[in-house]
């Protein structure tokens, strides 16, 4: 034993040395592609617009730093950065766990109803009870809504990628429905709910600011989740099912179970993240509560390669090209298809450098 | 024979990163001769041939083919220049017929598919020519391993070639399988072609090659004849020294059941019976080997044990306790190691590190994990002991597992497996894919955890396995068992025919058989 550890303490450093040298090395190659994929891709949407006649690259130092004037457009992006950070993280978990969840964005709408419905129909509570407890009930109704997805997986082995999709469109149906009829505001002439009650809305940060402390709930549950998948025991099988099923058999995993876990988890983010849309940003729930950031948190996920703790930094970069379009609408006549057609690409080379990456892992 | 070689590989280097898997490599290759490259795994045999037809380039030196330089930059390019490849690896698409993978990436689609019956002729005649039995219209994934490789060999034969590389063709199948594809080698040589053959089998290599060249660390360190030489020697130029298949061992003190079978039945993934009735007892202190061809239920029985597969009758007990049907974790709990066969899909997780690999089924108990969080210091204190104590050569305890050869893979597996202090280890295919050093370091390991009173399973085809290593050996054919015999290579034949399914009643009555 002795003579052991003496070994292991003579070695300690240059191992130590060596380990920090490819952890860092890993880390380059890691961070260095995204980043290469983003510029690549912005390259090519400064040749096109450049090809439809505006100037390419004044039209992209817009949409990219335009968005960037004052704390309160700050405010703004970070607004925008909440629910595609918390749907792209908790995706990260799913996706690690090889669940293709398309269905953030019905999650997203369910998270959003159920807040509501705690928000408009309980009154006389603390802000320090009533708002987590909005935040609480859509994160469930979310992970609720996943977990038909998921049930019907490890049951009867329906594609997710499938039931997600159609749980989508019964949530974004059913939102309508509830908006026109049973929870409709009465006194309004428009399709909304009546207004949450004031203590059911998520605290702002700062008071003449729409920025609320979603923002902070959302990067410390990134935080945490990066600490889950890496160094928890369960977040270790969740990884295991994903990477190998036949393995996680063997070992003693119970693989549904695991697979439930990791669509639940993914679907209480977004339904967190359709709370903090109607108690944070809107405070009555709408037909379109969101513009679409179910299927946004998807790329902010392939973008940050499943690691919820890039999936913050992902999150930011779309909410900043999402703010950088809307100024660009205001001052420029750039059609925002162009602008779409740009964060398509930022998808498509992220795939690409995908590739590139693994080549360079195993060459490193 | 002549004095230009047919091909010549002059000092050829090929490094990948850190990695050299060849170090100055020279061969001569003569028309119309097998030639055996032998080696251990990680020996560079495999990349040395990717070089010639095409799929690596080397870094350095030169190949001279039929007197002339050449560098193939695609395997297309060396199929022009008619050198074919069989990969380990087939490289068939799966619900594509024989004939349309045979075409696939041939230029003009629409040109090809004119030809279709063209196409379909010729395969006819080239699989009756060399009794192939492959019909141009079968799916591939209707086929077995063994039909699929006879696909992949008439492909490189459709495309029309003068050297035919195999890489380890052995691997994947059955004997008869094996003595077919070897009478195929002659038949080839036989129409002037010449074949280069992959393999670490020394018998298979004896028979068939007319030379022999041994890799060892990336270089060519021997090229014999077959007539001036034997298995012994082979196997000492492979590892450097000296080994034989008798391993020392004390007799085997059985003492009480450990594992007891009874009328095991259970079917294959897709439903067809696969065990009937399968009774067996492993002592402790005792090895027990399964022999019998692959596919004999083989497999199946031994999922059925380890609970990843339904039993639908019969009983296993586990020191006492009825383990039939229990979900994995809980026969793993109960003493239970398994040391599976397909080691890529079952055993370890290829993207993940040897650390993590070690705990895959104590990744929730302590001392790896506490308060639901895995202890990374003591993971990885546990698998740098384990390294060291099997001689898992690797960089170090955080390196991806699927960067290391299958022997060291499979060093790992069964070391994971020992430390989990099992009272019954079961074992499917100890060696399979791994070279000789590494096999006969497991065999070693075996044999002491015998010795220390556990009780071994151990289901193998290869028999010299078997007979190295176990107490009593047990024939297994069409899923039942059909006989027993000591672990005495004079009595091959018997067991031969019981793995042919012939019981003694058979043997007693050849007449009524016939």
């Amino acid at each position: 034993m002795e003579q052991v550890n003496q070994g292991v303490r003579e070695n300690v450093y240059p191992q130590a040395a060596q380990a920090l040298y490819r952890t860092l090395s890993q880390a380059a190659i890691s961070a260095v592609t995204p980043i290469a994929a983003v510029l690549v891709a912005l390259a090519f949407g400064a040749a096109l617009l450049w090809l439809n006649g505006f100037n390419g690259t004044d039209v992209v130092t817009v949409m990219i730093f335009g968005s960037f004037q004052d704390a309160r457009s700050v405010a703004e992006i970070l607004l925008k950065a909440t629910p595609l950070i918390l749907i792209g993280a908790g995706l990260c978990v799913a996706f690690r766990c090889s669940i293709w969840n398309i269905g953030a964005e019905g999650q997203l709408y369910v998270g959003a109803i159920a807040a509501t419905f705690v928000g408009t129909s309980i009154d006389g509570l603390s802000v320090w009870v009533h708002a987590p407890l909005v935040m609480l009930a859509g994160a469930l109704a979310g992970a609720a809504w996943a977990g038909i997805a998921g049930y019907l997986k490890v049951r009867f082995q329906a594609s997710e990628i499938v039931t997600t999709i159609m749980l989508n469109y019964i949530a974004i149906i059913l939102t309508s429905y509830l908006v026109t009829g049973p929870m409709k505001d009465a006194s309004a002439a428009y399709p909304q709910s009546a207004r949450l009650v004031r203590e059911a809305w998520t605290p702002r940060i700062v008071s003449d600011m729409r920025l609320h402390i979603g923002i902070l709930v959302a990067v410390v549950l990134a935080v945490a989740l990066y600490i889950f998948l890496q160094r928890s025991s369960r977040g270790f099988a969740l990884r295991v099912v994903g990477l190998n099923p036949h393995a996680a058999r063997y070992a003693g995993m119970d693989v549904r179970r695991n697979v439930m876990i990791a669509i639940c988890i993914s679907g209480a983010l977004a339904g967190l993240a359709g709370a903090f849309e109607v108690a944070g940003v809107t405070h009555r729930l709408y037909q379109n509560i969101s513009p679409g950031y179910g299927f946004e948190g998807i790329a902010v996920a392939l973008l940050a390669s499943n690691n919820p703790l890039a999936a913050i930094i992902s999150g930011g970069l779309f909410a900043t090209l999402r703010s950088g379009s809307e100024v660009l609408q205001i001052t420029s006549q750039v059609p925002q298809v162009l602008v779409l057609v740009i964060q398509g690409m930022v998808i498509l080379s992220v795939v690409a450098f995908a590739k590139f990456r693994d080549i360079l892992r195993i060459a490193a | 024979m002549s004095a230009k070689p047919f091909l010549r590989i002059d000092n050829i280097r090929k490094r990948f990163g850190p990695i050299i898997a060849s170090d100055g490599v020279t061969l001569e290759i003569d028309e119309g001769e097998i030639h055996a490259l032998l080696g251990e795994n990680g020996a560079g045999k495999s990349v040395l041939m990717s070089m010639i037809c095409g799929m690596v380039r080397p870094d350095e030196g030169e190949i001279v083919y039929r007197g002339q330089s050449v560098r193939f930059n695609s395997p297309r390019e060396a199929i022009r220049q008619r050198i074919g490849m069989v990969h380990q690896h087939f490289m068939l698409v799966p619900n594509l017929t024989v004939a349309e993978n045979y075409i696939l990436g041939q230029g003009s689609a629409l040109k090809v598919i004119n030809d279709m019956d063209k196409v379909h002729a010729k395969i006819r005649e080239l699989s009756d020519h060399y009794a192939l039995d492959v019909r141009p219209d079968a799916l591939i994934e209707d086929l077995s391993v063994g039909e699929q490789q006879r696909v992949e060999i008439l492909k490189v034969l459709f495309h029309g070639i003068d050297l035919l590389i195999l890489d380890e063709p052995t691997a994947v199948l059955t004997p008869q399988e094996t003595d077919r594809l070897l009478a195929l080698m002659g038949e080839l040589v036989k129409d002037g072609k010449t074949v280069v053959f992959i393999s670490h089998k020394l018998d298979e290599v004896m028979r068939v090659s007319n030379r022999i060249s041994v890799m060892r660390d990336g270089r060519v360190v021997h090229t014999v004849n077959v007539a001036e030489t034997d298995a012994r020697a082979l196997a000492r130029m492979m590892v450097g020294r000296d080994v034989g298949m008798e391993l020392p061992r004390s007799p085997a003190a059985p003492g009480r059941i450990v594992l007891s079978v009874e009328n095991l039945t259970c079917r294959s993934e897709t439903g067809l019976p696969a065990v009937r009735g399968v009774s067996l007892d492993v002592r402790a202190g005792e090895i027990v080997g399964i022999a019998g061809v692959s596919g004999n239920g083989q497999t199946e029985l031994s999922l059925a044990l380890s609970g990843l597969l339904p039993v639908d009758a019969g009983r296993v007990v586990l020191n006492g306790t009825d383990i039939t049907g229990l979900e994995p974790a809980r026969i793993n709990a109960s003493g239970f190691s398994h040391i599976p066969e397909d080691r890529h899909k079952h055993g370890i997780v290829l993207s993940l590190s040897l650390s993590e690999n070690t705990i895959l089924q104590r990744y929730d108990q302590p001392p790896f994990a506490a308060r639901g969080m895995l202890n990374r210091r003591a993971i990885g204190e546990h698998t740098r002991d384990l390294i060291k104590r099997f001689r898992v050569k690797s960089r170090d305890e955080d390196q991806r597992i699927g960067d290391l050869s299958g022997g060291n893979q499979q060093k790992l597996v069964v070391a994971r497996e020992l430390a989990r202090n099992p009272d019954f280890i079961l074992v499917n295919q100890l060696a399979r894919g791994i070279d000789i050093g590494a096999m006969e370091f497991v065999m070693e390991e075996m044999l002491k955890q015998r010795d220390s009173g556990r009780a071994i399973l151990l289901i193998s085809t290869e028999l010299e396995e078997l007979f190295a290593i176990c107490d009593r050996i047990l024939v297994m054919c069409h899923g039942e068992i059909l006989g027993e015999l000591p672990p005495d290579r004079s009595r091959l034949d018997e067991l031969g025919l019981l793995m042919a399914g012939k019981t003694a009643d058979h043997l007693e009555q050849p007449a009524l058989a016939g």
